[in-house]
C-alpha cells in the first residue's frame, strides 16, 4: 500500500492504483474462468456423447411423425370423416395419392409402426403397395377394395386415429399395458396381452428382495469389519473387494458352475445326504437364480457404505450406554443402530438403483421367469426392433432411477461417494 | 472385538453365532470365485468335481483348457472338446486395445474436470459434479440404447472409435471421483509456498500438484481400465464383429454352452483382478503417506 497511499475515507487501492474491490472481483472472475476452462472440455464431451444420446432416447419415445410424413392426405381425409360410416371415395383417393407418392422404405417402416396399433396393417400395406400400378384411374374405392377387401373393414380406418398426431404417448401407454383406441381414449389392452405391468412389478420385487437380502447379510459383516483390529479387518476386506473387482461375467459363470443341476452346490448337498439324487434343486434359469446371483454381486455395494459409517462411530458410546445400565442388546438397538442409518440408507438406495436396471445377470441366469424390465428393453432394441417402445420403457426406468438418485444425493451427497 | 471375560453364556452363544454368520457371508462372497480355479484344471470336460479330482489324483487335473484358450491346437485332447480357434486371443487383444485407449481419454478428461471442480468459486459445482457422475447411475442398458440411436446417426455404430468413446464416458466418473477425493486432502499452501519460492504456475503444477495427485489419477485410471475391460452391454449394442472383446466371447460362450475353457479364461481374469486390487491398495497407502495422513 505504501506506493499508492489511499486518500483518507476513499476506497482502498491496490499497488497499481485500482480500487481493491474491483481488483478482487476481477481476480475472482479470472479464477472462475480458469476453473471453467478446465471443466469445459470434459463437460462438452459428456454432453455430446452422453446427454444428447439420452435425449435422443426421450425424443424417440414420443416421436410418431412417420404417419404424417407418409400419409398426410389420408390423415387429413380421416379428420373430415365421421368415424362410423363406411369411408367414401375421397378417402380412398387420398390413400391412393399418398401411397403412390410414398418412399418404399418409409412405407414398410410405417407398416411395422401401424401393426402396433392393429395387427394386419403391415401385410395390408404391403399387398396394396404391390398392386397400386394395376390401378389406372378413378374411382379408386372399388379398385383398392379389389386389391384387398380388408380396406372395407372400418376397424382399420378407425385405428388411424391413434397415430394421426406427430407426437404420441402411445409407447408409454404400451409400456404399462394401456393403449389408445381410434378416438384417442386410453384403455387397457386385452388380458392375455398384458405383460408389462407384471414385469415392472417383478423388477420392483426382485430389486426389493435383493436390497433386503444384501442389507441382512451386509450388516453383521460391516460391523465385524468396523470393529476388528485394522490388520485383520484389512485381510477380510479383501473378501469383500475381490468379487467387486472381478469381471461381472466371471462372477456369473462361477455362479452357473455352482448352481447348475450337476453343479457344486447340488453335488455337495447330495453327497452330504441332505438331498436325494432325484430331487436336485433347480436354482438356475429361474427367479431364485436371479435373486441369489444379484445378491452376491451387489453385496459389496451394501457393505462398503455401512462399513464406512460404522467406522466413524466411537466405541465409547456403547460403553457409556452400558455404563448407564443398558443391556448390550438394548445399547446396540438404541444407541448403535440409529447411528448407522445414513450408511444403511445409502447402501439400500445404491443397491436398489443398480438392481432395478440389471440386464446381463437376469439374461444369463434368469431363464423365463427371472427376466426383468432391462431384458425387455434389450429385446425390443435388438429383436423386435420396436425402438419407440424400448425408448419409452427406458425413459420410465430412467425417471425412477433419477428420482432415487436425487433422494440419495439429499441423503448422502454425491460428493461423499467413495471408491474402495 | 474379543469377548469380555465376564460375558454371560447367552452373550457367548450370541457372539459365536454372529461370527459364524459373518464367516458364512464372506464365504458366500468369495466361494464362487475360488471354486472356478480348481475346476479350470479339470481333465474332463465337466463343470463339476470328478472323483479323480476329489481324491487329488494327478490324472484328474490338466492344463488342456488353458492350451485351448491360447489357441494351441496341437494340444492333446483340446480339439476333441472344443473347436480350435484363436477367438480368445483376438478377444483379449480387442479388450486390451479398447480399454487402453478409453482409459487414456477418460483419465485426461476426468483429471481436468476434477482439477477444475476442486478450485474455489466454481459456479454450479454441485450440478456439474452430479452430471459427471451420472454415467455411473444411469443403467447401462439405457446408456447403450441412447448411444445406439445417436451413434447410428453419426455412423459410429460398429466402429472402434464408437466403442472407445462410449467406454470413455463410462470410465470418466471413476476418474473424477478418485481425483477429486485426492484433491480434498490437497494442501494448497504447498502451491503458494512453491510460488513464493519463484516457481511459475505451470512448473508448480507439474512439479508439486501432479506428483501429489498421481495416486488418485492412477487409481482412477485403473477403475476406468477395468470398467472398459469388463464392459459387455455397450459392446452388445453398438459393437460390430471387429469389436468382439473378451467379455463378448464369454457372453456368447456361456449362452451356447459353458466349457471348461471359459473357466480357464475366468481364472485368468480372477488373477488379473487380484493384481489390480493389490496395486490399488498399495497406491492408496502411498497417497496417504504423501499427504501426511498416517494410517489410523
Amino acid at each position: 500500500m505504501s506506493t499508492s497511499p489511499a486518500k483518507p475515507g476513499g476506497p482502498v487501492l491496490t499497488a497499481d492504483g485500482t480500487p481493491l474491490k474491483t481488483s478482487l472481483e476481477r481476480s475472482l472472475k479470472l479464477s472462475k474462468l480458469r476453473a471453467l476452462g478446465l471443466i469445459l472440455p470434459p463437460l462438452v464431451f459428456l454432453v455430446i456423447l452422453f446427454v444428447i444420446p439420452i435425449g435422443s432416447l426421450l425424443t424417440r419415445s414420443i416421436d410418431d411423425g412417420l404417419s404424417n410424413k407418409v400419409l398426410p392426405k389420408t390423415l387429413a381425409a380421416f379428420e373430415r370423416w365421421d368415424k362410423t360410416s363406411e369411408p367414401d371415395e375421397a378417402m380412398f383417393e387420398a390413400l391412393y395419392l399418398d401411397m403412390t407418392a410414398a418412399d418404399r422404405l418409409d412405407l414398410s417402416k410405417l407398416g411395422t409402426r401401424m401393426n402396433y396399433e392393429k395387427s394386419g396393417w403391415r401385410s395390408l400395406l404391403k399387398i396394396t403397395a404391390r398392386g397400386l400400378n394395376r390401378i389406372d384411374g378413378p374411382p379408386y374405392k372399388p379398385a383398392i377394395l379389389q386389391l384387398n377387401k380388408r380396406w372395407g373393414d372400418i376397424k382399420f380406418w378407425q385405428s388411424l386415429g391413434a397415430m394421426k398426431d406427430p407426437v404420441t404417448l402411445g409407447y408409454y401407454l404400451k409400456a404399462v399395458d394401456l393403449k389408445y383406441d381410434g378416438n384417442k381414449n386410453v384403455m387397457r389392452v386385452k388380458k392375455h396381452n398384458r405383460i408389462y405391468q407384471m414385469l415392472w412389478w417383478r423388477t420392483f420385487l426382485v430389486s426389493t428382495i435383493v436390497t433386503i437380502g444384501c442389507l441382512v447379510l451386509a450388516y453383521p459383516v460391516a460391523h465385524l469389519l468396523a470393529t476388528l483390529p485394522l490388520r485383520l479387518s484389512n485381510l477380510l476386506m479383501i473378501c469383500v473387494l475381490m468379487p467387486f473387482w472381478t469381471s461381472l461375467l466371471v462372477r456369473i459363470v462361477s455362479w452357473m458352475v455352482m448352481l447348475q443341476q450337476n453343479g457344486v452346490v447340488n453335488d455337495s448337498l447330495v453327497s452330504l445326504g441332505m438331498l436325494h439324487d432325484e430331487n436336485r434343486l433347480a436354482m438356475m434359469y429361474n427367479f431364485t437364480g436371479t435373486v441369489i446371483v444379484m445378491t452376491q454381486i451387489l453385496l459389496p455395494f451394501m457393505i462398503l457404505p455401512i462399513y464406512s459409517v460404522m467406522k466413524t462411530i466411537p466405541p465409547s458410546y456403547m460403553k457409556a450406554a452400558q455404563n448407564l445400565g443398558a443391556t448390550p442388546s438394548l445399547a446396540f438397538i438404541k444407541v448403535y443402530m440409529p447411528q448407522t442409518v445414513p450408511g444403511v440408507g445409502a447402501g439400500c438406495i445404491l443397491v436398489f438403483i443398480v438392481a432395478i436396471g440389471y440386464y446381463i445377470t437376469p439374461e444369463l441366469v434368469g431363464g423365463k421367469d427371472g427376466r426383468l424390465i432391462g431384458n425387455l428393453i434389450a429385446y425390443h432394441m435388438q429383436n423386435s426392433l420396436n425402438w419407440g417402445l424400448a425408448a419409452a420403457m427406458g425413459t420410465i426406468l430412467l425417471v425412477a432411477i433419477l428420482t432415487l438418485y436425487w433422494v440419495y444425493d439429499k441423503l448422502v451427497g454425491v460428493d461423499n461417494m467413495k471408491m474402495s | 472385538m474379543a469377548l469380555p471375560l465376564y460375558a454371560t453364556p447367552g452373550q457367548r452363544i450370541w457372539h459365536y453365532l454372529y461370527l459364524t454368520v459373518c464367516a458364512l457371508v464372506l464365504f458366500f462372497l468369495v466361494s464362487p470365485l475360488i471354486v472356478v480355479i480348481p475346476l479350470s484344471f479339470n481333465s474332463a470336460p465337466f463343470l463339476h468335481f470328478t472323483p479323480e479330482m476329489l481324491t487329488l489324483d494327478p490324472d484328474g487335473y490338466s492344463t488342456v483348457w488353458y492350451k485351448s484358450l491360447f489357441g494351441m491346437c496341437d494340444a492333446e485332447g483340446a480339439s476333441l472338446w472344443t473347436s480350435c480357434t484363436d477367438k480368445w486371443k483376438v478377444g483379449a487383444f480387442n479388450s486390451f486395445m479398447i480399454a487402453v485407449m478409453s482409459t487414456m481419454l477418460a483419465t485426461t478428461l476426468g483429471t481436468l474436470a476434477a482439477l477444475g471442480l476442486s478450485r474455489d468459486h466454481v459456479p454450479f459445482r454441485r450440478a456439474i459434479m452430479g452430471l459427471m457422475i451420472s454415467p455411473l447411475i444411469v443403467p447401462l442398458i439405457i446408456t447403450a440404447s441412447g448411444m445406439f440411436f445417436f451413434f447410428a446417426k453419426v455412423n459410429l455404430v460398429s466402429t472402434l472409435p464408437g466403442i472407445v468413446l462410449a467406454h470413455t464416458i463410462l470410465g470418466l466418473p471413476f476418474v473424477v471421483i478418485t481425483v477429486t477425493s485426492t484433491l480434498v486432502g490437497f494442501d494448497n499452501t504447498l502451491m503458494k509456498a512453491a510460488a513464493t519460492l519463484g516457481g511459475s504456475p505451470i512448473y508448480n503444477f507439474f512439479k508439486i500438484q501432479i506428483p501429489l495427485v498421481a495416486p488418485g489419477v492412477i487409481s482412477g485410471a485403473l477403475f476406468a481400465f477395468i470398467t472398459s475391460f469388463d464392459e459387455i452391454v455397450i459392446i452388445l449394442f453398438i459393437g460390430g464383429p471387429d469389436q468382439h472383446t473378451l467379455p463378448w466371447q464369454m457372453w456368447s460362450g456361456v449362452r451356447e454352452e459353458i466349457s471348461p475353457t471359459i473357466l480357464a479364461a475366468a481364472t485368468i481374469l480372477v488373477l488379473l483382478s487380484i493384481v489390480l486390487l493389490t496395486t490399488l491398495e498399495l497406491l492408496r497407502r502411498r497417497s496417504e503417506r504423501l499427504r501426511g495422513i498416517s494410517p489410523a
